[in-house]
């Protein structure tokens, strides 16, 4: 709120010596604005730029962040469990996590093209080493004494993963996607303004030749309420599916 | 022969012993009480018979069968902590007892699956948990969780049945009540336990011998130089000795 009405203020004061300053856009015209990115068709190709903006990164990133859940939770189990794997494997996922993955970026635009590929492969590349190393984390950390129970009722380390480890790391594995969803914007926006037709991350650096203040600023505070509702969304999933969790478990 | 034989077992953990020459056999149906001062390694031998260690030297045999290398299906464990699994109903966790080891993945199907909820069904009637069958585990008190642990050890129809310090963390009421209910299913079973505690009176109250472990041998120069052994085999159904020489000679006070 506060933050609002200091915009407010720091608008009203730019204006007042230059009503036609850009940088700071009266909060009716970034509604004006936003009217009009909603509802009114792009006139080359008849879409609502904004809502085909949302889709492609929407789905970018549902790609990337399921694709690194996956990874994460498969590995994640597998290290966490076999002392035979994680020997092998847990040395090479520290290393792999300290890449920066936007490092790699232009090595996934050479790789595999300007496409939609490269922008899912890095955000599934940036956050999915975090993911594996919390899941294997949270599996170690389970009580010895679970294992070697199931361990006696005869079960096998493949029914010990499906059974005991793999429903309990679950509810952790919804929040560190939660914690890893900013980091997964961050790299959807990047890749974006670097090569991409459409996307919300592409539109904002587009626009920004213009100085059109008043699209970036609608466009980030959908993406801010996007990302808020999707974390929103995901914590009821978790208690909505593991009651058991309890709020410790978030 | 008999149902469980330890024969020379050792143990160490690098170069420190904690058990030396432990040698006991125990028949069928049995209730073994394990005393002992705390650090005397009377754990280290209820993990040994879990099978979640190998000894480094001896053999521990149950029912004639080849020293086990892993735990498994013959033996039920109960331990003071962490017994239930708590992402399962307490229905769940009964019925768990069956569907882990039924196959590789760990699943029931079909009917299979309704026979195993039947019997828990029957089993949570029985032990007075059906009124909260289908709670989690986190909502039962710590009697009641015991309960469920014992139940859940039983279910899988083990050979013998460990229990490391079982009523531990609960108050004295209930584990006055955890001590009548463990009779009662141990006279429906026929069971071999074995029972860690530290506790000398419920140790004597339960069992049918109470095995007492403790360094033979001491140097005070390194007091870690030398493991535990069995000092005391009391026969716990005859009339017992006087509490005063008990402490004396078990180190348990």
């Amino acid at each position: 709120m506060l933050v609002l009405i200091a915009y407010a203020l720091g608008s009203e004061a730019r204006r007042a010596v230059n009503p036609a300053d850009k940088l700071l856009p009266a909060p009716t015209q970034i509604v004006e604005t936003a009217q009009r990115l909603l509802t009114q068709s792009d006139k080359r190709s008849g879409d609502i730029l904004f809502w085909k903006d949302t889709g492609a990164s929407l789905r970018r990133l549902a790609l990337g962040v399921g694709i690194a859940a996956t990874l994460g939770l498969g590995f994640g189990l597998l290290i966490g469990l076999l002392p035979l794997v994680r020997a092998g494997l847990a040395p090479f996922v520290s290393v792999l996590s300290m890449i920066p993955p936007l490092a790699v970026l232009p090595i996934l635009f050479i790789v595999l093209g300007l496409g939609e590929v490269s922008k899912v492969a890095l955000i599934a590349i940036g956050i999915t080493p975090f993911l594996i190393r919390d899941l294997s984390q949270r599996v170690a950390e389970l009580p010895a004494e679970q294992i070697v129970k199931a361990q006696t009722l005869g079960a096998t380390s493949l029914a010990i993963g499906l059974r005991v480890a793999l429903p309990q790391i679950m509810p952790r594995l919804l929040q560190a996607v939660r914690l890893s969803l900013g980091s997964a914007w961050l790299f959807l926006i990047a890749a974006e303004a670097i090569a991409a037709e459409n996307g919300l991350g592409y539109r904002i650096f587009l626009v920004r030749r213009y100085l059109a203040m008043d699209v970036i600023l609608t466009y980030v505070i959908w993406i801010t309420l996007l990302a808020f509702v999707i974390d929103w969304l995901l914590k009821r999933l978790t208690q909505r599916l593991y009651p058991w969790a309890g709020e410790g478990g978030l | 022969m008999s149902y469980v034989e330890v024969s020379n077992v050792f143990q160490s953990y690098g170069t420190r012993p904690i058990l030396e020459r432990v040698s006991v056999t125990v028949e069928k149906g049995e209730f073994i009480s394990i005393v002992g001062a705390s650090g005397c390694g009377k754990s280290t031998f209820l993990r040994l018979l879990l099978a979640q260690e190998r000894p480094t030297r001896g053999e521990i045999r149950i029912d004639g069968a080849p020293p086990a290398r892993e735990p498994d299906r013959d033996r039920g464990v109960v331990f003071q902590r962490y017994s239930v699994f708590p992402h399962m109903t307490v229905r769940d966790n009964l019925v768990a007892a069956e569907a882990l080891g039924a196959n590789a993945a760990g699943y029931l199907f079909g009917q299979a699956s309704r026979d195993a909820r039947a019997r828990a069904d029957l089993a949570l009637e029985r032990i007075g948990l059906a009124h909260v069958a289908a709670q989690y585990p986190a909502a039962l008190s710590g009697g009641m969780q015991q309960r469920l642990a014992i139940a859940q050890a039983l279910a899988a129809k083990p050979k013998i049945l460990l229990l490391d310090e079982p009523f531990g963390a609960l108050d004295p009421g209930t584990r006055l009540k955890m001590h009548d209910f463990l009779r009662d299913m141990r006279a429906e079973t026929g069971m071999t336990v074995f029972m860690v505690t530290h506790d000398l009176s419920e140790g004597f109250k339960l069992g049918d011998r109470v095995l007492v472990f403790d360094k033979i041998r001491w140097d005070p120069q390194n007091p870690e130089a030398y493991g535990a052994t069995i000092t005391y085999d009391f026969d716990a159904r005859v009339a017992l000795p006087p509490p005063a020489m008990l402490e004396e000679k078990t180190h348990v006070h």
